[in-house]
């Protein structure tokens, strides 16, 4: 209900203010700076209505890029729009190949994102900071419209309430795995101990299906860091992780991840504590291990 | 592409006890698992475990070094059985094969990252 209200209203604005906000709010913030000086008055209420993190985030990314288009654009003297929204298109279009390029590696799967459930690393939405009295309507003539009305409502309903936040939403995020290069044959996980500590899992058996999955094997360090051989990114740590959350972590009736795994006569069980189902999960087994590396070392041991 | 194998396969032949021949009901030994491992540097290699007997792993490799251009070998393992073996992350064509060969993509586990 809660949720379901949170998205009409996102949807709402979305519909109310920008037809296509959903991609075009890199395009259109760009777009505004330039437009600024030539039209101040114009439509700057809206831009400025709905400070939504995602384009933030966005504009962040390229922003030395921002600069140099505006550069590059002050050398054109006429103001060909559509030339430059056409340019822009490719630009996005060549950052996005290059995005690719950066983080899918060589050996990333395509896997459909069904199979890997709830994508728990997903940086949680910080609550947007609509502070009374900074509403956008205030600064124009314009009457505020009402899904800013609903915005302003949740903020402030979030501000006084931060529990409500935890219980319902994005209340379960993983940090992301975060991963060094030891050499050049191995990858340090480094904080595995506090993943593991999220998902209420022994690093055990959290270190045991990663090895199952990625058909490698590793040690753990000092400082509690795993040292895994191969050379992994991110991205495929996170995959495997997910995959991980899927099958030991995650509650099937209600989907919640406050569970607890107990092993009772050889076999794991886990049970759900936020509405008490109980199941029992797949042993980790480690499948076939291909020899590789010298034969002669794994002819001895 | 065919592989002459796959067609003569007749789904109401006695394949013996199924239960008795795999130790442990219900674990994940009935499922074809597809795995990828790294080599040195960028090289991997594709295993396939758990190939149902009815199917000839031989031929099999085969048509699979035939049709994703690697090469391959097969692998006799005491607890696994036959294992395929492929040079380079073939999991996604090897899934997409056997599911064009009528496996159930229900029994086919890819790992890996
Ligand atoms: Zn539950």
């Amino acid at each position: 209900m809660h949720e379901q209200l949170k998205q009409s209203d996102g949807a709402g604005d979305e519909g109310e203010e920008d037809p296509n906000a959903m991609f075009g709010d890199l395009k259109k913030k760009k777009k505004k700076k330039r437009e600024i000086p030539l039209d101040l008055d114009g439509e700057e209420g809206s831009g400025t209505s709905t400070p939504t993190t995602a384009p933030a985030a966005t504009e962040d990314l390229d922003f030395s890029d921002l600069k140099k288009k505006k550069k590059s654009s002050k050398k054109k003297a006429a103001f060909d729009l559509d030339a430059f929204e056409k340019e822009l298109q490719a630009e996005n279009r060549n950052e996005d190949g290059d995005e690719e390029e950066a983080g899918g590696g060589q050996f990333l799967l395509n896997v459909d994102e069904s199979e890997l459930g709830e994508n728990v690393f997903a940086h949680s939405e910080a609550p947007s900071g609509l502070d009374a009295g900074n509403e956008a309507w205030l600064k124009s003539d314009r009457d505020y419209t009402y899904p800013e009305l609903l915005q302003r409502f949740y903020a402030s309903l979030h501000a006084s309430n931060p529990a409500l936040l935890t219980s319902t939403g994005k209340r379960y995020v993983i940090v992301p795995p975060s991963l060094a290069r030891e050499g050049n044959k191995k990858t340090i996980f480094t904080n595995i101990t506090d993943i593991c500590r999220r998902m209420h899992r022994q690093p055990e058996h959290v270190i045991q299906f990663l090895f199952s999955e990625m058909g490698t094997t590793g040690s753990v360090d000092g400082q509690g860091r795993l040292v895994i051989k191969g050379r992994f990114q991110q991205k495929q740590l996170e995959n495997v992780l997910r995959r991980y959350i899927v099958e030991y972590v995650t509650c099937k009736t209600c989907k919640s991840f406050d569970t607890l795994l107990t092993k009772e006569n050889r076999i794991f069980f886990m049970t759900c504590e936020s509405c008490g189902s109980r199941r029992s999960v797949n042993a980790i087994k480690t499948g076939f291990q291909a020899q590789v590396g010298k034969r002669s070392k794994t002819k001895t041991t | 592409m065919s592989v002459q194998n796959l067609q003569t396969f007749d789904p109401f032949a006695d394949e013996g006890d199924v239960l008795g021949s795999t130790k442990d009901v219900g674990s994940q030994q009935n499922y074809i698992h597809i795995r990828i491992q790294q080599r040195n540097g960028r090289k991997t290699l594709t295993t396939l475990q758990g190939l149902p007997k009815e199917y000839d792993a031989k031929k099999l490799l085969k048509a699979f070094k035939k049709e994703f251009a690697c090469n391959g070998t097969l692998v006799e393992d005491e607890e696994m059985g036959q294992v395929i073996q492929l040079q380079g992350d073939q999991r996604l064509k090897i899934s997409n094969f056997l599911t064009e060969e009528g496996i159930p993509k229900t029994t086919i586990k890819v790992h890996g990252f």
